[in-house]
């Protein structure tokens, strides 16, 4: 690992002001990536910013069915908090099927959501889910928020504060994984919430999307039989040693249906 | 150089180290606690698994500064100080729940964190093997450590239903 200064700051403000002070500054949250890729030598920040003392980042409240969690929110902790597994128990069962549970002990949403991995499952869970990124200078809709692999709507020095889930009348999350790595080589988000029925796909392309034809369907009618039939064109999805583009296609119908089966 | 505070198996440990140094460096190089291992040093293995305020994480994949203020538990810290085994470690002598036991240190705290974390549930097989995806063993094949971990967690006072746990070989 290269050498860093470290900085430690209370509250947003000093932690945006540590990041724009810095020259190729990075924030730290639980470290599950950025530790390895320091580590590699992949990243050479010259300060890295712990997010690990700023009050303002923790905390789970739910009100009126709706339910937001601070970006510093371990998986374990949105895995195990009662109100999640009460209102959106599909948000806490993906939670819990992240890594391994050294893992979600430490990393965290705002932390994998700003990665924006690929392969990651929170990004099915706030397109699936219709939630809410409020971040030090706006709030973002789930679906504005993922822009690329790797990317996001976030700008240089900008910091995820919470994410907001609206109430939810029913959601289930199916995720053929990768059996050494658990990343999701498909994973699929089927939810119904008073605005509709999203279904979101992670793992399978560069960056999480929805299938418009399934939500239209399963919004005429909630049944396997709705869905059984839209074939999806494997030409944009990902192909590596794990998975095929066309067997990834084929694996997003099997998860629908079968998300779609858990909850009809 | 960031001055760190640490209490490590209940012994308050003051400390100048760089940002850049790993948990299980300072633990192993600083404090010369070796019985936290490194096996892959990618995160993987869960042989440098330790407890950050009771909660299981890999020490080589946090950085010394980031534990500041908390409490680590080491597998040096597991035992009576009379040496007497704790019930978790006496259960996998008894079980053979290692061979060369390279991997056990991690073992031992992930299972001491598991059956913290299910406490007044039953701690089933799947529950265990489920909750071991974070550290490998290259030698047993698991099934003498999970029949450890039931053991164990029944004399720590879980509600292990151990008996069906380790039939096949």
């Amino acid at each position: 690992m290269y050498a860093f200064a470290y900085q430690r700051p209370n509250t947003l403000k000093e932690a945006q002001a540590a990041f724009y002070a810095g020259e190729d500054a990075s924030y730290l949250a639980g470290g599950q990536t950025l530790i390895p890729t320091l580590k590699q030598r992949l990243r050479q920040p010259s300060v890295v910013v712990d997010l690990g003392a700023i009050a303002a980042l923790k905390g789970i409240t739910a009100s009126n069915g709706a339910v937001s969690i601070g970006a510093a929110v371990c998986h374990a902790d949105v895995a195990a908090a009662p109100e999640i597994r009460k209102l959106i128990p599909a948000l806490a069962q993906l939670a819990s099927q992240i890594g391994d549970p050294q893992v979600r002990n430490r990393g965290t949403l705002g932390g994998s959501i700003a990665n924006n991995d690929p392969a990651s499952d929170y990004p099915a869970a706030l397109v699936g889910l219709g939630a809410t990124v409020r971040t030090t200078a706006r709030d973002l809709a789930a679906d504005e928020f993922f822009t690329g692999m790797f990317e996001t709507a976030l700008a240089a020095g900008e910091l995820v504060v919470s994410v907001s889930f609206p109430a939810l009348r029913r959601a289930a999350y199916l995720k053929f994984r990768n059996p050494a790595s658990r990343y999701a080589i498909v994973g699929v988000m089927v939810a119904e919430n008073a605005r509709g029925i999203r279904v979101a796909v992670t793992g399978a392309g560069p960056v999480v999307f929805r299938i418009p034809e399934m939500e239209a369907a399963l919004a005429k009618e909630f049944s396997i039989g709705a869905i059984q039939n839209i074939c999806i064109a494997p030409d944009a999805l990902n192909a590596d040693i794990h998975a095929t583009a066309a067997y990834r296609a084929h694996l997003i119908g099997v998860m629908a249906e079968r998300a779609v089966a858990m909850i009809a | 150089m960031t001055d760190i505070t640490i209490t490590v198996n209940g012994r308050q440990i003051t400390a100048t180290v760089e940002p850049r140094l790993l948990l299980v460096e300072f633990l192993r190089g600083t404090l010369l606690l070796t019985g936290t291992h490194v096996g892959c040093d990618t995160s993987q293995c869960g042989a440098c698994t330790v407890l950050l305020d009771g909660r299981s994480v890999k020490a080589c994949t946090m950085l010394a500064v980031q534990a500041d203020g908390q409490r680590v538990t080491t597998i040096e810290g597991v035992a009576a100080a009379d040496g007497t085994l704790h019930p978790m470690q006496h259960a996998f002598r008894e079980h053979h729940g290692l061979q060369c036991g390279f991997c056990t240190p991690g073992m031992v705290m992930s299972a001491l964190a598991l059956v913290d974390r299910h406490r007044g549930e039953p701690l089933t097989e799947t529950v265990i093997r489920n909750e071991l995806e974070g550290n490998l063993c290259r030698c047993t094949g698991y099934q003498g450590i999970v029949k450890s971990i039931a053991a164990g967690a029944k004399a720590m006072g879980a509600k292990a239903t151990g008996a069906s746990v380790g039939g096949a070989p």
